[in-house]
């Protein structure tokens, strides 16, 4: 294990898992342990999942709850203080022609953007608090996490002084790939410890395991397991900078992990999908999976997200279908 | 309100343009019966849906007569490029009318429409397009070049997947160049009356294809008519068992797909999530009405407890109810008589002493319903371990090792289908192989394809259907003057040649 | 001065040895014109019930064994026929009352016979199998296999050639046998069975039963344990009743055969006896 390990703890319940230190050998030695995936099954699953049909006060209750579960999300390279008020008004007023609508989640920024997002915000910044708008901040040399820990380590630490609510940290895929298990929990353990805020209170750590560069879904299932084990509060599963991103197996997947976690443990632990998810049809798919994998107690903020720009606008004009009883158009809702 | 509480959303019946009464399909029409008249319901509601018409022993002769007929004047002088044709119009046909047929089937049958829609009726249009195209290539069917078609094919079918295992029967026969009688179950006639109206669209030639409906005595007569060359039955191993003994001495043909008692093994190292879908699956599917369905789980020791406790989880989230609402996942029960068969072995699967476990579901007041079982602490000497139930009942045993479940699986008088679940492909094989069953599937279960062979070893019948080997059994070799005697192991690419031996009864 | 012949006991053949009818039954095998030839076994149904047992625990290791070694066994067969021609020859002769150069045709066809199903054990899985083309993401196969325990009612107006006809295809998949052997013209068979008991073929694989098919051969339709039925020699045997009884579990049943050639020679009486089995596996990259 490497130096930072001394200051640094995962999980407690990690540590009673695994009755001891946690050590490179001993995590392969519980990850390959875990029972494979066999994919086939696994997409049937899913598919059938998406065949469920949403009709009614049923698909109002889905789009309403679509909405409060998305993290309004702003990552380009363009991306400017206008850009991010501009995302900040759209979130605390998705729909203005429609004063019932939910405001989303959170808003999702590059870290040196958090200041004009928490400005924007004013009087909604939930601040961690249970009621407003959370600020989630990418960080960890995000979306590639090709840089040193230490620059990691800041790169978050800058964005909780900002006051990020969320950290979405990025796992070295590289590390993981190459079998350094113990790297990457190590990582994510020293990132959760940079989330720490002066007042000893922690900002909610997203773990985003980029399942698109993991490839296979038993390397998906060992870096759920990983992450969580570390102490994320969140497995992600995307940066949305690479394809695939979120797919309806990858987090009904990572949602069987959370749901076994919490078999195990009792704790909870939240699925974020992000990326790709641009219609109500597709997320209402994430819902009913959701649901009838895990509960739906995980159908709330602090357990389940969806990471997503364009999903927004989709939800708001069925939301405006249902409510006059026809179709609307793309100038019927603001694009941000 | 729990989200879960998903709203209603049933297909709509509007489609359908039934009529009230449906008469016999025979010769290209539909004509009265001289039977008397029955009724189907549907199974959810117990409400009437038409009148049938009854075929009696003249009935089934003017059939297997019009069916000779139109073997020797058109069918069997037909190009096979031209029955090819036919056949993939029929195929398109099915395409187009699939909504229609998948809500009649639920209609009548009572199984969720969600199967209907996403099984049952895609797989009888890929049947018609897999045989259709065999049509003309019967000579790489594996009997020699120019192979002959029997005759007339006497075909009867059961209730559980009623338009599916129309086209198992149908497809390879007309593409063999036979002409068919063919009976559908008396509780599930209508999908096969509406396929006798695609007939009519798809002008294929009168007495090909004739449908008679009724109850055991029209198969009966149909069985024993001497103006038939072919016998293929899916249904009980009871009936099938009468059927061989039937035919035994005649030249008939015979292919027969019966009961099963399938072990579904689950080892240790099994993809878990998968496996549990696999068991509900393989239990479940068709509210269990299914002959190759997985309702003996045998589950290593080590993993039995959490297994079952995954499987109630499972189970708690299906959804019982309206078979036509898009969301259910367990239909209603077929019929009364098949219900109390289930309550009856459910009972004593309990009274010998296995621990009974339902999921909690809401049971609709009319209708015929029975929710997902499971018994525990079952041993292989209890009946609902030996006992083919044919419904959404599950029995769970355990063994030790790869040998063990080995021994357990083939200890039944069936074999027609099991199921392996494991991370480890040497393993797989191997059990694969020493498995006395005629399908097996390896972490997956209850698929069904019309280039795969289906059938099973002892006492669950003869024969395959689909694939190359489900044309051997429509099929004999050229120029052969001698009758073509049952080889009943009809999955050999063709038959033995034989002198005739009159039949001595 | 002549030497005094020494006469042979003709025993049955059951699990590799040559017991007597446990009812120490015999009867007189004739010459067609009624000379007696020999005393053979009468077997009774609790010798075809012993038959049974002793191929039911061949079953596995024959089926098991590797199809080049079946095919190999099989041949070393053939080997041995070749050596014991002149008694075939000399058998036949005698029991059939036919020329030397008939009986030499069909100990000759019949070993050529042996040679040719011998050469299909390692082949007949590639031309009967599958692997058929799914609608999916799964690997899908499908390969016939030995049906079990096969009971045989040989050709009854054959001493050799018949009775190869229909046992050497029966183990050409794995199968074993219980024979009923022709109840006129035994002694081929009751001599095969000491050819089988010095080659490699393992102890209840084949196992011959001499005496009156009519008694013996309802045991074996009707017993539960035999999982195919092959009436080619049944003909002349009430054997409607035969298949009535066989169907009661469903066995796999060849009618009977009559004609100059009974069994003649194909890869439909392999496939006959065997069973598809169809294997699907999930395929997946990830």
């Amino acid at each position: 294990m490497t130096d930072t390990q001394k200051a640094l703890v995962p999980r407690p319940t990690a540590l009673e898992l695994f009755d001891g230190p946690v050590t490179d050998a001993s995590l392969r030695r519980y990850l390959e342990g875990i029972p494979g995936i066999d994919a086939v099954g696994l997409e049937q699953r899913a598919a059938g999942l998406g065949t469920r049909s949403i009709k009614t006060t049923s698909k109002k209750r889905a789009l309403d709850t679509i909405i409060g579960l998305i993290d309004l999300t702003t990552l380009e390279g363009a991306d400017t203080p206008g850009k991010v008020r501009s995302l900040v008004a759209k979130a605390i007023t998705p729909d203005a022609s429609d004063p019932s609508t939910p405001r989303v989640a959170a808003v999702c920024v590059y870290g040196d953007m958090v200041p004009y997002a928490v400005e924007a915000l004013g009087v909604h910044h939930a601040k961690g608090t249970g009621s407003g708008i959370q600020v989630a901040a990418v960080a960890t040399a995000f979306p590639s996490g090709r840089a040193s820990l230490a620059i990691k380590l800041s790169d978050t630490a800058d964005a909780v002084d900002a006051g990020a609510d969320e950290i979405d940290m990025v796992i070295d895929r590289g590390a993981f790939l190459s079998g350094r298990y113990g790297q990457v929990f190590d990582e994510i353990v020293a990132v959760k410890e940079a989330c720490r805020r002066s007042d000893g209170s922690y900002a909610h750590l997203k773990v985003i395991l980029e399942t698109g560069e993991l490839n296979t879904y038993d390397n998906i299932r060992r870096a759920s397991w990983l992450a969580i084990l570390a102490g994320g509060d969140f497995i992600k599963t995307s940066t949305g900078k690479v394809a695939p991103a979120a797919t309806l197996p990858v987090t009904l997947l990572m949602l069987e992990v959370v749901r076994d976690w919490n078999r195990l443990t009792g704790e909870k632990i939240g699925v974020k999908p992000a990326g790709g998810i641009r219609t109500s049809k597709d997320a209402i798919k994430y819902l009913v999976t959701v649901a009838e994998t895990v509960g739906e107690e995980w159908l709330q903020p602090s357990l389940f997200r969806f990471g997503a720009s364009s999903l927004l606008n989709d939800v708001l004009l069925q939301r405006q279908k249902m409510t006059t009883g026809h179709y609307s158009g793309a100038d019927y809702v603001t694009i941000d | 309100m729990s989200f879960l509480d998903y709203a209603p959303a049933p297909e709509s019946t509007a489609i359908l343009s039934l009529k009230s009464d449906y008469g016999l399909f025979i010769d290209g029409e539909f004509v009265d019966g001289h039977g008397t008249p029955f009724s189907t319901i549907s199974p959810a509601t117990e409400k009437t849906i038409a009148t049938i018409a009854s075929a009696n022993d003249e009935d089934v002769d003017r059939a297997v007569a019009a069916a000779r007929r139109a073997y020797d004047k058109t069918w069997s002088r037909m190009s096979g490029s031209d029955r090819g044709k036919y056949l993939f119009r029929i195929a398109r046909l099915v395409q187009e009318r699939a909504r229609e047929l998948a809500v009649a089937e639920s209609l009548d049958n009572g199984k969720p429409i969600k199967e209907s829609r996403d099984v049952d009726v895609p797989l009888v249009a890929a049947w018609f397009f897999y045989y259709a195209g065999w049509a003309d290539k019967l000579d790489y069917a594996g009997a020699g070049a120019n192979p002959a078609a029997l005759g007339v094919a006497g075909q009867i079918i059961p209730w559980n997947f009623p338009l599916l295992m129309l086209a198992w029967k149908i497809a390879p026969a007309l593409a063999a160049g036979n002409t068919v009688v063919l009976k559908p179950a008396e509780t599930t006639p209508l999908t096969a009356l509406l396929f006798a109206e695609i007939l009519q669209q798809a002008d294929l030639p009168a007495g090909v294809v004739n449908i008679i409906t009724g109850a055991g005595a029209t198969g009966s007569a149909l069985v024993d008519h001497p103006g038939v060359d072919k016998i293929a039955f899916t249904g009980s191993t009871n009936v099938g068992r009468g059927i061989a003994k039937a035919i035994a001495g005649s030249d008939k043909r015979v292919t027969l797909e019966l009961g099963g008692k399938a072990a579904n093994i689950v080892f240790d190292d099994a993809p878990i999530d998968q496996a549990i879908e696999g068991i509900v699956n393989g239990i479940f599917f068709n509210q269990g009405h299914v002959c190759c369905a997985g309702s003996r789980l045998l589950v290593q020791e080590s993993i039995h407890d959490e297994v079952v406790d995954r499987l109630k989880e499972r189970l708690s989230t299906l959804r019982l109810g309206d078979p036509l609402d898009k969301n259910t996942d367990i239909g209603a029960v077929n019929s009364a008589a098949q219900l109390e068969r289930i309550r009856t072995l459910s009972d004593i699967g309990e009274s010998e002493g296995a621990d009974r476990w339902s999921a909690d579901c809401v049971i609709p007041a009319d209708g015929f319903w029975f929710p997902p079982t499971i018994f525990t602490n079952v041993s292989t000497s209890h009946r609902i371990a030996r006992d083919e139930v044919f419904g959404p009942v599950l029995s769970v045993l355990t063994f030790r090792t790869p040998a063990e479940a080995i021994a357990k699986a083939n200890n039944t008088p069936y074999g027609l289908s099991a199921g392996i679940w494991s991370d480890k492909g040497s393993r797989i094989l191997a059990v694969a192989d020493k498995l006395r069953a005629g399908v097996i599937w390896a972490n997956t279960f209850n698929r069904f394809d019309p280039a795969s062979p289906f059938g099973g070893y002892k006492e669950s019948g003869y024969g395959r259907e689909g694939g190359r080997h489900g044309l051997a059994g429509y099929l004999k070799p050229a120029g052969s003057a001698r009758a073509v005697t049952a080889s009943p192991a009809s999955d050999s690419t063709d038959s033995v040649i034989t002198t005739t031996k009159e039949a001595a009864k | 001065m002549s030497r005094l012949a020494v006469p042979k006991t003709y025993k049955l053949y059951i699990g590799g040895k040559f017991p007597r009818s446990e009812s120490g039954r015999t009867y007189e095998v004739v010459t067609t014109k009624g000379a007696f030839l020999a005393n053979a076994a009468k077997a009774s149904r609790k010798d075809a019930r012993d038959a049974v047992v002793a191929a039911r625990s061949a079953v596995s290791g024959w089926a098991n064994a590797t199809a080049y070694n079946r095919g190999q066994v099989l041949y070393r067969i053939a080997e041995l026929l070749e050596g014991r021609r002149a008694q075939f020859i000399d058998e036949i002769v005698q029991s059939e009352g036919v020329s030397t150069a008939a009986a030499t045709r069909q100990v000759d066809e019949a070993i050529d016979r042996w040679v040719w199903y011998a050469g299909w054990a390692d082949k007949y899985v590639q031309v009967t199998g599958n692997a058929n083309p799914v609608s999916g993401p799964y690997f899908n196969l499908s390969v016939p296999e030995p049906t079990g325990v096969v009971a045989i009612v040989a050709p009854q107006d054959s001493s050799l050639l018949g009775f190869v006809s229909v046992v050497a295809p029966a183990l050409v998949a794995g199968n074993t046998v219980v024979v009923l052997a022709s109840e006129r013209l035994p002694l081929s068979a009751i001599t095969l069975s000491e050819v089988l008991a010095t080659s490699d073929v393992p102890g209840g694989v084949v196992n011959i039963l001499t005496g009156s098919p009519a008694e013996v051969a309802p045991w074996l339709a009707s017993h539960a344990d035999v999982n195919a039925i092959d009436l080619t020699g049944a003909g002349a045997l009430d054997w409607v009743d035969l298949e009535i009884a066989a169907a009661e579990t469903l066995k796999r049943v060849l009618r009977p055969e009559g004609g100059a050639d009974p069994a003649a020679p194909s890869l439909d009486r392999i496939t006959a006896l065997t069973e598809t089995k169809t294997v699907w596996h999930t395929k997946s990259l990830i």
